[in-house]
């Protein structure tokens, strides 16, 4: 029987649960934890400069190694900037814990200082989250809190603790002493589901393996079973933004990244394929384009974690419910079981249909000598980076999609990014929680200078907890993505999407205490590239790039696969009224 | 660039649903959702329908099993069979639920509700209300010179045909409890 205070039975848990590290902001509310922080050795504390930094990074630190992170917030202003981070990992199922102070259970409800109803505000946007009103049980909640995180599909939850309850003294319960949670999720695919997938794939002329972000969150297994099966059945694969280097970009099967500036070849085989394989994603609509227009000769297998993602947007044929990894193993040994059979008259028809796509080299773009294209500046960043041992996050707009056409991921949590809710403001504060968990990696977060604006602050948290991230900005003066929907969509007129008086990066580099560099000459890039990579300590390279560069290939809203704009197209009335109202 | 012409799939069937989701008839369905009894949980599942767009009918809530710390929703929700299955599968998921069960889809069910009627009147249509409460079943549970309060319990349909009744012969005032309901058999 071990006793001890609630603000200490927080410290407890998290150690007990295996937390290196916490990203937090002190305040009134959350002053017995800090004080409990300060007494200790084995939790690292990253003081962050904004709370939307906290759980961004939480989030940067979770996608990076597979493991939880973890936020600690105060009550009032301190839970509703956490508000942001959370949607954005309940979007993307990133497991994050954020712990936030409460006023005193006595005055809950009465309108104190600081005082805000968190579990009400934070209930959307999160997996689960609780309001410990009593300290006997604050222990189990914040342990029952990394079992939802974790377990199913991963996402965000929220422990809100009175600050009362965090002075009261109780019993501590130890995580292995804990009540069995009820919320035990399926992990193992139905067998006669998966037998069916089977048969499917002995007999299609046209597959496609689909995968997402739940082949990455399913851990490293799943990603080497992707691999074995990949290689052995010799199907074609394609993969959303979010599940990037679960199969390497190096790979001979690789057709890139689909979706709405997804690649030429992935798009078209995602749309004339006879069999769909989803392992992991969720038919998002940056994905299917136009519905009723999604890859209409296909079969459809979709394989997820979470029974209300099959059949909620596009009807599939075949619906397994299981973890991707515990399903991919028992399809390579049914499928290897009866055989390893595919259809070897028609797959290289498929390729050689493949290949004649692949030739359109739809990443093409005009070389220029007097600017640097930001599609160029990501091909040197690639050139020069390949091989490190590199981790990427991004910020959101068209920079984002470049980085995930014109960059190569090799494995799997190395790509960090924004990708359900889209926040801008994400990629800086991420590549910190990267960092953090990676000393010794290079992380790089590409940016665009108006998405790098909205959490800049954290560079000071960079500096002081010596994070060496390297801040690489593509600059076009422009809220590009906007700007590029408003020449498509709205007749070139620009409303509000360029900004003036941006600062002067170098200076403000400077100004935070470390190195700037600024580079709009494209023979100069190289060299400052180097000085990035070479710089001990976080970096700040301000890259001017073409400012109207559009970003193709892109499908517009409403329209399916097959209607792609390329580089060269004529894009005028392109988007019909009816895509002008989706986003 | 230009479209594709790929010929039609060797799958015998298309295996996109293309039924135009407005156009597919709109159901009644009843749902029984076990819950942990815990503070929020009622407020994160009618957060489920109003986030993502679901009708609620007629919603119950009570505990139905103090040790193990469960408590019963019953939901009565319209939608297409797609959404239907929406509703249940988001319910399932969520991690305070325990069980779903569409009593509608399950088999047969019973499904009751409990009303208070106050009619107010006098001369015939206050003789009128008694009689037709008579048939209906209905207690009067209070009752002044002017005044009567009748109770009934019954399918909805009942107590909305009973309703329509009591309407010209003076009713002032409904209250209902919303739907309980059971699988039949065991
Ligand atoms: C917080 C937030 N506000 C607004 C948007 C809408 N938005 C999407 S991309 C974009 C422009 C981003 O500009 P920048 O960061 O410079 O990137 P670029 O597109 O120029 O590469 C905007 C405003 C958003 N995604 N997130
Ligand atoms: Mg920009």
């Amino acid at each position: 029987m071990r006793q001890m205070t609630g603000a200490r039975m927080v410290v407890q848990a998290l150690k007990d649960q295996g937390v290196e590290v916490v990203f937090g902001y002190p305040g009134g509310a959350v002053l017995p934890i800090y004080d409990e922080i300060f007494q200790q050795n084995d939790i690292r504390h990253i003081l962050v400069r904004h709370e939307q930094g906290a759980v961004h990074m939480a989030e940067g630190y979770a996608r990076s190694t597979g493991k939880p992170g973890v936020a600690l917030v105060t009550s009032g202003p301190g839970a509703t900037n956490a508000v942001t981070g959370l949607t954005d990992a309940l979007m993307d199922s990133i497991p994050i814990i954020v712990l936030s102070g409460q006023v005193p259970t006595f005055m809950l409800g009465t309108d104190g200082f600081q005082a805000a109803d968190t579990v009400g505000i934070t209930r959307p946007c999160t997996k689960m989250n609780w309001l410990v009103k009593d300290t006997a049980r604050l222990s189990e909640t914040i342990h029952q809190a990394f079992h939802v995180a974790t377990h199913g599909r991963p996402g965000p939850v929220l422990v809100d603790i009175p600050k009362d309850v965090q002075f009261a003294t109780a019993t501590y319960v130890p995580r292995e002493d804990s009540k069995i949670s009820h919320y035990q999720p399926r992990v193992r695919g139905d067998a006669a589901q998966i037998a069916k997938l089977v048969e499917l794939m002995e007999t299609a002329e046209r597959p496609i393996f689909y995968t997402g972000g739940g082949v990455v969150n399913s851990g490293r297994a799943a990603s080497t079973l992707l691999r074995d099966l990949v290689r052995e059945t010799d199907f074609p694969i394609t993969s959303t933004l979010m599940g990037l280097g679960s199969y390497p970009a190096s790979g001979k099967n690789w057709l890139g990244m689909l979706g709405m500036h997804g690649l030429y070849e992935a798009n078209l085989a995602m749309h004339g394929c006879d069999l769909m394989i989803n392992v992991g994603a969720r038919f998002d609509d940056r994905i299917t384009g136009r519905i009723k227009d999604f890859s209409p000769h296909s079969r459809k297998v979709h394989i997820d974690i979470d029974p209300s993602s099959i059949n909620k947007v596009v009807h599939v044929d075949v619906g397994i419910v299981g973890d991707v990894g515990q399903v991919l193993e028992e399809v390579l040994r049914q499928w290897r079981a009866r055989g390893s059979r595919t259809n070897r008259e028609a797959l290289p028809k498929w390729w050689s249909q493949i290949d004649q796509w692949r030739a359109v080299k739809c990443l093409s773009y005009k070389p220029s000598t007097k600017t640097i294209k930001p599609q160029y500046a990501l091909e040197r960043l690639e050139a020069l980076t390949k091989g490190m041992d590199r981790y990427i996050t991004t910020e959101v707009g068209q920079h984002q999609m470049w980085a995930a056409q014109f960059l190569g991921f090799e494995e799997p949590n190395r790509w960090m990014t924004s990708g359900g809710l889209g926040t801008m403001g994400y990629g800086l504060p991420a590549s910190i929680g990267v960092q953090v968990a990676h000393p010794e990696a290079l992380v790089i977060n590409v940016a665009g200078e108006a998405s790098w604006l909205m959490n800049m602050q954290e560079m000071g948290t960079a500096m002081q907890f010596r994070a060496p991230v390297k801040q690489f900005i593509l600059n076009n003066e422009r809220l590009g993505m906007v700007r590029q929907w408003q020449e498509l969509l709205h007749g070139e007129r620009y409303s509000h999407s360029w900004s003036e008086s941006l600062p002067d990066f170098v200076k403000l580099a400077e100004a935070f205490g470390c190195k700037g560099v600024q580079v709009s000459d494209p023979a100069d890039l190289d060299e400052a590239i180097m000085e990035m990579i070479r710089y001990d300590g976080p970096f700040i390279m301000d890259c001017r790039v073409e400012k109207h560069e559009n970003c193709f290939p892109m499908i517009p809203s409403g329209k399916p696969h097959n209607e792609m704009l390329l580089g060269d197209a004529d894009t005028a009335g392109a988007i019909g009224a009816k895509g002008a109202v989706l986003v | 660039m230009n479209a594709l012409n790929i010929k039609r799939g060797s799958s015998s069937h298309s295996a996109y649903d293309l039924r135009d989701p407005n156009g597919d008839v709109i159901e009644s369905h009843t749902l029984a959702v076990v819950v942990a009894n815990e503070s929020g949980v009622l407020a994160r599942v009618i957060g489920l329908f109003s986030g993502r767009g679901y009708n609620i009918e007629s919603l119950t809530v009570a505990e139905v099993d103090h040790e193990g710390h469960l408590s019963r929703i019953t939901v009565v929700t319209r939608g297409t069979p797609a959404v239907i299955a929406q509703i249940k599968a988001q319910l399932e998921r969520m991690v305070p639920v325990h069980e779903v069960h569409d009593l509608t889809s399950e088999g047969p069910a019973v499904q009751r509700e409990l009303a208070l009627f106050k009619v107010a009147g006098k001369g015939d249509a206050r003789i009128e209300a008694l009689r037709l409460a008579e048939i209906f079943r209905a207690n009067v549970v209070d009752s002044t010179l002017e005044s009567f309060v009748f109770e009934m319990t019954g399918t909805p349909e009942k107590i909305d045909a009973f309703a329509d009744l009591m309407r010209p012969l003076g009713l002032r005032e409904i209250a209902r409890t919303g739907v309980a309901a059971l699988s039949r058999g065991v």
